[in-house]
């Protein structure tokens, strides 16, 4: 069954706000946890979520982590948040 | 003058090489100059703060670099690195220098006028500074300021005909060798199967759900000149499942000396009159092949496609006539874990065009189905491959285990019986076994 959109954004700026003080960057595949779902319906939701900009992507080049936008030193520290 | 003094890098420039400090300097000067009256959209001396940087990391003996960063086009997960350095106040022109990676033409092809206007914008909108090809095969943008990403992205998809290519946990910007455009050693058209891939998996290349990086490399045939059994989650390896064609009077026209061994390579030094026994016959690896009253022969079944003799005699050897390809699975470099050589996963597969190569992306759907649930995060698939097992991937992809899929006997022993398996399971009437053995 398709992932409800609404339902899938409230679980994960839930689960990744509660983690904030200590964490603000997450894996793809923790995403796909919080949702409870296979990787490849997780991927629909969470590209929505970037599209609408919930989410933003963090990338070292050889990894990509996702974060809530705005959470963590790098924005601020860019100047780019 | 330059604007820092770069002792150590000049060092560099002195050794018989050419040297990258000299091409730096070169676009310094030219960006100084400004011959072409452009209207830089960032630093006009960025390349001088790069050699300064460069030289301060050479003292420091340590990065000036940070890790990584939040920037990227809209949609994008891929395709843009973000670079900052950590001295933006001795260093103002490289305080933002991120990286663009733009996907390279299949096969490198490109014309001059293409390459000028990408050089143009690159002038315009970025540091003038690239690498073609980085070790990934894009063309490589190095250095741009964040609020050129957008422009640079709009100018490429609408007027250049271009896309970016992938970085971090996607698909990379698959790659391949020049084919049969050029080569006559080709097996398959690994220019259409590439681009076929790359239009066929833009969510893949574009948007990052992969437990980490994943390749996709192409070579036409076992010479392997993208070195993609060594570089690539998928190789995708030419080869043929026939005879090797022979022409017997080539053959004759090489060992009477009138043709050139190797087509002319290594002509600088005089190794003497070609002596097909020495050169060909004994170094074939498997011993497959024999030359006697002048006619070669070759026991196909004991080729491993080495191709040593049919890269020394081009005119008399060349691929059989049913050609195809072998996908292999799991190269990497060491990262996490060591180095590893793709394995065996398809020993031959036609490749088909008519079909848009379905039978290829069903396998490499499976291999991602299986790899996106089951790796862990940084785990490329050579990895999981050895932590669940060659059995688990050829259950996966519904593949039979075949010998070839072997490397050597009693070495990696990892396909078993399951009990559904064998016919009877596993019991068994013990007093007919009696009967043939005793206790």
């Amino acid at each position: 069954m398709a992932l409800d959109y609404e339902e899938s954004k409230e679980k994960i700026v839930e689960a990744l706000q509660k983690k904030a003080k200590t964490k603000s960057k997450f894996y793809f595949n923790d995403l796909s946890k919080i949702l409870e779902a296979k990787p490849r319906e997780a991927k629909k939701i969470v590209n929505k979520l970037i599209e609408e900009g919930v989410l933003e992507y963090w990338s070292s080049g050889s990894t990509t982590m996702y974060g809530l936008k705005g959470m963590g030193k790098q924005a601020g520290a860019e100047h780019e948040g | 003058m330059a604007k820092h003094e770069t002792p150590l890098l000049d060092q560099l420039e002195s050794g018989p090489w050419p040297s990258f400090v000299s091409d730096m300097k070169q676009e310094a000067e030219a960006r100084a100059k400004n011959e072409g009256n452009v209207e830089y959209q960032v630093a006009q001396d960025n390349i001088e703060d790069l050699l300064g940087v460069l030289e301060l990391s050479y003292n420091d003996c340590t990065t000036h670099w940070k890790h990584g960063g939040i920037v990227g086009v809209f949609g994008y997960g891929g395709g843009v690195i973000g670079r900052y350095c950590d001295q933006p106040e001795k260093f103002p022109g490289v305080a933002h220098f991120h990286t663009l990676r733009v996907n390279q033409p299949s096969g490198h092809f490109y014309t001059t006028d293409y390459l000028k206007k990408l050089c143009d914008l690159w002038e315009f909108r970025g540091s003038g500074m690239t690498n073609m090809h980085g070790s990934t095969g894009d063309i490589i943008f190095l250095g741009t300021t964040t609020p050129q990403l957008e422009e640079i992205f709009y100018e490429m998809t609408h007027k250049l005909d271009q896309d970016l290519g992938g970085s971090g946990s996607n698909l990379r910007t698959p790659s391949d060798c020049i084919g049969e455009a050029r080569c006559e050693f080709a097996c398959y058209d690994t220019q259409d199967l590439c681009t076929h891939l790359t239009m066929e998996y833009q969510d893949e290349l574009h948007r990052p759900a992969f437990p980490y990086k994943f390749k996709f490399k192409f070579d036409g045939c076992p010479n392997c000149c993208v070195a993609s059994i060594a570089r690539a989650d998928l190789s995708f390896i030419g080869t043929w499942r026939d005879e090797i064609q022979i022409d017997q009077e080539a053959v004759q026209a090489y060992v009477n000396g009138e043709l050139k061994p190797n087509g002319g390579a290594h002509a600088g030094r005089d190794w003497g009159p070609f002596d097909i026994q020495k050169e060909v016959i004994d170094l074939c690896p498997t011993g497959c092949m024999k030359y006697e009253n002048g006619k070669l022969e070759i026991n196909n079944k004991e080729c491993t496609r080495c191709m040593h003799c049919i890269n020394v005699m081009p005119r008399a050897l060349r691929p059989g006539k049913d050609k195809g390809c072998s996908i292999l699975a799991g190269a990497k470099a060491p990262i996490l874990d060591g180095a590893q050589m793709s394995s065996m996963l398809v020993p031959f597969i036609k490749v088909n065009k008519e079909d848009k190569y379905a039978e290829i992306k069903e396998l490499i759907e499976n291999i991602w189905d299986w790899w996106m649930e089951e790796g862990k995060n940084r785990e490329r698939l050579g990895e999981l491959m050895k932590r669940q097992g060659f059995q688990k991937l050829l259950e996966v992809t519904g593949l039979d285990p075949d010998p070839r899929m072997v490397q050597e006997p009693r070495h990696n022993p990892y396909i078993f019986w399951k009990e559904e398996e064998v016919p009877g399971g596993w019991g068994r009437d013990i007093n007919e076994f009696r009967k043939h053995h005793q206790r």
